[in-house]
């Protein structure tokens, strides 16, 4: 067979420029990536004083710490896994245990990932509605309900996940004894995929931890201490957020002290995850 | 030999450290208990869904019922007169997430391609999982670099070179007119893109890596190129996953908020040119709703009811066309 002469040679060129496209696109994303983690920890570093542990957040213009709204944030993360762990394990058990591959389960899975991508600050205006608008008040609670809310759709994802992956012969070995099947799960099944369901967990706190939309009106923040869940709350989300708006370059330096704190951490439990325990992410 | 004589394991002990001890045959009690709160649960997350819908529906049933259908179209958005429409936020939510998209998607597909054909071994998982650690970073630090380092320079270099070059042809022009202030449609559309580059590209790897090494060897095997490979096996395999991908990413798009509210304006007039500040439902609701009341309020609902049908309607068609793909491969997605 005869190739046409100028054919490899076009072939060759196309496929030498459809791949330096795809570099470049590549060092054009994490160009951007980079400018931005750069600028975080810079500044960051840059604002990073013993202070922020030890004051409260000042009115905007005047120096101060973050002392109130890290615990604010602490405080309604552990919230928000306290309420959202034990529904999304157990949700995730139905689906992975009960309910498997039938309709049911699967409608379940689908909804489940709907949830998992919804706005943030639609659950933030559900549980205005849910919370807020009843009791009449702002309060630290609202704001840890709101991040349970956010912090299920991820637990029931890896948990239904990491139960599956557990060998269908050790369920039937432990039946086959005699063992009911609540205690297969919760003596066996849950013992084998705890690595799972805890890097779920720990996925979700990361993620739970920098989001700010759900608790502008919900918690909605305070710029002086307070441990009342009954009442408006400091947290380092909604304090970033005001503290940029703010005009001062005081105001603006706690805002990247805060952004590269919340930015840290956030990294860090994920490196931790990743190289610890498992290392799919849900989505 | 002497029964006595051999070395007897103690049944008691051994059932007491066993977690499995011995039991009543009558069980079936803490089964039905069990799996009764386990479906309670995964109910749960199901009700949660429709709570969301139906609460942000009843929220904003006044503005509904005051506006009507009329609602939809009109582009008033008065606090003092307690006019409200919902165009100008509808339109900046899809023209700020169709720039994103522009941008975001051609640079997620050459990362994949370039994870996928390009990168040599060893550096393939480092830029993955730099990619996926950077989708953790939380929004609003992408709202404050674009606030305080991405808008000056939009502002001082971009702006007035699109203003002179772009802004006088005929029909892109009136796209980039206008003064170059830096905070705008086209501003917050870049951010989005960036915060949204890490999402898809790394679902789209992992749609990549989905394919069945026999398919591209035998591609390799025929004389292919690494991007006729990519063209004529990945792709065609590939493709309702992709536009999953894209969806998935849309979705993120269209809903995201602190990445958007810093950088967009926050203004209610309409403009053609993508430079001049408008408003997107996320951000006006971020915004407006803490001093809202009445018919306002109800107005923010009324829009954060649509994000959330416009969102839905996105995530579900993101979900079935990656389905299709781990049903043809027959393992999840």
């Amino acid at each position: 067979m005869i190739i046409a002469p100028g054919l490899l040679a076009r072939r060759k060129t196309v496929n030498v420029i459809a791949l330096i496209a795809a570099t470049a696109t590549t060092v054009f994303g994490l160009f951007w990536l980079a400018w931005i983690l750069w600028t975080t920890f810079s500044q960051g570093a840059a604002a990073l004083s013993p202070r922020l542990f030890t004051e409260m957040t000042p009115p905007p213009g005047s120096e101060g710490g973050l002392l109130n709204a890290l615990f604010g944030s602490f405080v309604m993360v552990a919230l928000g896994v306290v309420i959202g762990t034990p529904i999304g394990v157990l949700a995730g058990t139905y689906l992975a245990e009960y309910g498997r591959a039938s309709k049911l389960a699967n409608t379940i899975r689908f909804v489940n990932d709907i949830l998992l991508s919804a706005p943030s600050i639609l659950i933030g205006l559900f549980v205005y509605e849910l919370v807020v608008a009843q009791q009449g008040h702002y309060s630290a609670l609202a704001g840890g309900i709101a991040l349970a809310i956010i912090l299920i759709p991820v637990v029931v994802r890896t948990s239904d996940e990491a139960l599956r992956l557990v060998p269908n012969q050790m369920r039937e070995a432990a039946l086959a004894l005699g063992v009911p099947q609540w205690k297969v799960t919760t003596r066996i099944i849950y013992r084998a995929g705890v690595t799972g369901i805890m890097t779920g967990i720990l996925l979700a706190v990361a993620r739970i931890s920098g989001e700010t939309a759900p608790l502008l009106f919900t918690a909605l923040g305070n710029q002086y201490w307070s441990a009342d869940l009954n009442a408006p709350m400091a947290n380092i989300p909604t304090a970033i957020y005001n503290y940029a708006n703010a005009p001062q370059d005081e105001a603006h330096v706690l805002a990247w002290a805060g952004a590269f704190v919340i930015t840290a951490f956030v990294l860090l439990l994920n490196i931790v995850v990743r190289f610890f325990l498992r290392t799919r992410t849900p989505r | 030999m002497d029964a006595t004589a051999l070395p007897v394991p103690r049944p008691v002990a051994a059932h007491a450290e066993s977690p499995l001890p011995a039991r009543r045959l009558s069980d079936g009690g803490g089964d039905r208990v069990f799996a009764g709160i386990t479906r309670t649960a995964a109910w749960g997350v199901f009700l949660l869904l429709i709570g969301i819908a139906g609460s942000m529906f009843w929220g904003g049933r006044q503005a509904f019922q005051t506006f009507g259908l009329h609602f939809l179209i009109s582009d008033a958005w008065d606090v003092g007169r307690d006019q409200y429409g919902a165009l100008i936020p509808i339109f900046g939510t899809l023209a700020s997430s169709a720039i994103a998209m522009l941008i975001a998607v051609p640079t997620s597909f050459g990362i994949a391609v370039f994870l996928a054909e390009v990168a040599p071994r060893w550096v393939r998982s480092p830029i993955a999982i730099a990619v996926e650690l950077l989708a953790a970073v939380p929004s609003i630090v992408y709202g404050m670099w674009g606030l305080f380092f991405f808008a000056p320079v939009m502002s001082a270099r971009v702006e007035p070179w699109l203003i002179a070059h772009v802004g006088p042809l005929p029909i892109l022009g009136p796209l980039f007119q206008g003064a170059p202030i830096g905070i705008g449609m086209l501003t917050a559309g870049i951010i989005l893109a960036i915060m949204i580059i890490p999402f898809i590209s790394s679902v789209m790897r992992d749609v990549f890596q989905a394919i069945p090494p026999a398919l591209r060897e035998s591609a390799f095997a025929l004389g292919a190129t690494p991007w006729e490979v990519v063209r004529r096996v990945t792709l065609p395999h590939t493709r309702s996953a992709v536009v999953g991908a894209v969806f998935l990413g849309l979705g993120r798009a269209l809903g995201e908020t602190m990445a958007v509210t810093f950088v967009i304006g926050n203004s209610f007039n309409f403009s053609k040119s993508l430079l001049a500040p408008g408003n997107s439902i996320a951000s006006a609701i971020a915004n407006e709703f803490a001093e809202a009341e009445g018919l306002h309020r109800s107005a923010l609902i009324a829009i954060g009811f649509l994000l959330f049908v416009v969102t839905f309607i996105v995530l579900a068609i993101a979900k079935l066309m990656l389905a299709r793909l781990s049903r043809t491969e027959g393992r999840a997605a």
